[in-house]
């Protein structure tokens, strides 16, 4: 018996990517994040949806450790980033809402930086960037510096450098802001592809509603609590609402935080 | 995280330090005419106001310029370490800074690979103004350019560490000048790049104790005195217990647990 639960814990470890439990985190006397908990899987595209202010980018701060959580636990493929940040580090790719290229460095410049930081060797740096600015299709631009590509372009070079050191887990903190329409569906089509083809575990952080789609889980958070968790259609049939637009904002109209 | 990986990483934010100092031609530029504007008009300008009596290192009487190019040596470092970690913060909000975070190697390792590699562009660039500064009759022994190495290592390091320490702990500097008013100029006047600190006790006792305690002039004559093969112990103690004192404290502002930098990104 004992086995078989020792067993059964680690098939749900090794299939939980991402895993946030009783999460809460204040700044001063403001609660950003009360008791948020959910959980991320390989192969999943999973939304964080919330307006501005929800919590969103503080959770991403605490995912990826630039400052410790005070309460709750977060782990990354069973390790607890507070306590192995590394190995929880080495296996998540991160897009950040602000850009973090180096202008005036290549894209190549810019990504062997960041090869470099995850301790890969050079050739294998120069043959995973080739592939990945293939993937996102800017390879012939490699040499160019980063001054001079679109907004839409510099988020590619940007998602080819989070999957450098193949993690496992990919996050995204709003990645289309900013973007044209051309550009966001590339960017929303290709995180897609790598989730079924990769077994990536994907979280996307969005305000943006239509970023949803039919495939995808949804979290919705607002205000620092989580109000619904499941697949678009669970978190639609919950609110009783026939679209995301209405089922969010019945969500978010209904449960106010306590305070 | 193996060695091999420590190694391949430092290996790889010196690099971009580099690159990114090579790329950006008017920081070059800038960071060499800065001290040569200093030497060739102000040096020359006060050449005369200003006597400088035999003090040691030096074994005869110098002209103003060679007593001031250590100072200048020190300002290429004072605002290269300001500007190496300060860089950190103006880079598009911390942009940068989050990428180097999320490197699984340990915290205190990249930031003294950052330091480290900001220390070897600045050493870089006072080669650069010493080759230039021979021409205008700034010539020590030959074996001076060696032995002033450790010594432009050391004093890199601590005012980078004092960069990096400012970078933590400041919420936000609105520009540069900021930290040319607060910082950079206060540092170097009041310190002996300028003037030989007898004078400046002459004219104030109280002044000379603040130049005194200034880390800054404890670089200044660390430097002086390796151009000429000599080791100020006192200079280097200062520095070193400097440099000590501003790596832990940018360490603890760095740390995840003690969230200063929560309270800087915090929405």
């Amino acid at each position: 018996m004992a086995l078989a639960a020792t067993l059964a814990r680690d098939a749900n470890v090794l299939a939980t990517a991402l895993a946030v439990r009783d999460l809460s985190h204040a700044f001063g006397k403001r609660l950003v994040l009360s008791d948020v908990s959910f959980q991320v899987r390989p192969s999943e595209f999973t939304v964080l949806l919330g307006l501005n202010g929800a919590g969103k980018t503080t959770l991403f701060s605490l995912i990826t450790r630039l400052y410790d959580h005070r309460s709750g636990a977060i782990e990354v493929f069973g390790n607890p980033v507070k306590a192995k940040p590394s190995s929880a580090l080495a296996r998540m790719g991160v897009v950040f809402q602000q850009p973090t290229l180096d202008l005036d460095l290549t894209v190549e410049q810019n990504l062997y930086y960041h090869a470099s930081l995850h301790g890969l060797p050079r050739r294998e740096a120069g043959e995973r960037l080739t592939q990945e600015l293939a993937r996102v299709g800017i390879i012939e631009r490699r040499r160019d510096k980063v001054r001079h590509l679109s907004g839409g372009q510099r988020r590619r070079v940007e998602i080819a450098r989070a999957l450098l050191h193949s993690p496992s887990l990919l996050l995204l903190d709003e990645p289309t802001v900013g973007l044209d329409i051309a550009s966001r569906q590339f960017l929303l089509d290709h995180v897609r592809k790598l989730c079924r083809e990769d077994q990536l575990a994907v979280l996307w952080a969005t305000h943006l509603i239509d970023e949803v789609g039919e495939d995808s889980r949804v979290i919705v958070l607002h205000k620092g609590r989580v109000l619904g968790d499941g697949t678009a259609q669970e978190v639609r049939s919950a609110s009783g609402a026939n679209n995301m637009q209405a089922a969010f904002e019945h969500l978010t109209r209904d449960r106010e935080p306590r305070s | 995280m193996r060695p091999i990986q420590y190694l391949r990483c430092l290996i790889g934010i010196v690099r971009r330090e580099g690159l990114r100092f090579l790329n950006q031609r008017g920081r070059f530029v800038s960071a060499l005419v800065r001290p040569l504007v200093w030497l060739l008009i102000f040096a020359t300008g006060f050449h005369f106001v200003l006597g400088v009596s035999i003090i040691p290192p030096y074994e005869t009487y110098i002209p103003y310029e060679v007593y001031i190019a250590p100072g200048l040596i020190g300002m290429i470092q004072l605002f290269n370490g300001m500007q190496s970690s300060l860089s950190m913060v103006y880079d598009r909000e911390m942009g940068s800074m989050r990428t180097l975070m999320i490197s699984p190697l340990p915290r205190w390792f990249l930031l003294s690979s950052k330091l480290l590699a900001g220390v070897i562009v600045s050493i870089l660039q006072v080669y650069v103004f010493l080759a230039i500064a021979w021409f205008w009759e700034i010539q020590p022994p030959w074996w001076g350019y060696f032995s002033a190495l450790p010594a432009l290592i050391l004093s890199g390091l601590m005012l980078g560490a004092l960069g990096l320490l400012l970078s933590s702990a400041i919420r936000q500097l609105e520009n540069f000048a900021g930290v040319m008013n607060f910082v950079i100029f206060p540092m170097f006047f009041a310190s002996s790049a300028l003037y030989p600190l007898w004078r400046v006790k002459e004219a104030s006792l109280l002044l000379y104790r603040i130049c005194e305690m200034n880390p800054f002039t404890h670089a200044v004559e660390l430097i002086r005195f390796a151009l000429y093969g000599r080791v100020n112990m006192e200079s280097a103690a200062v520095v070193m217990v400097s440099l000590i004192l501003f790596m832990a404290l940018a360490v603890y502002g760095y740390d995840p647990a003690r969230g200063l930098i929560a309270r800087k990104v915090g929405e």
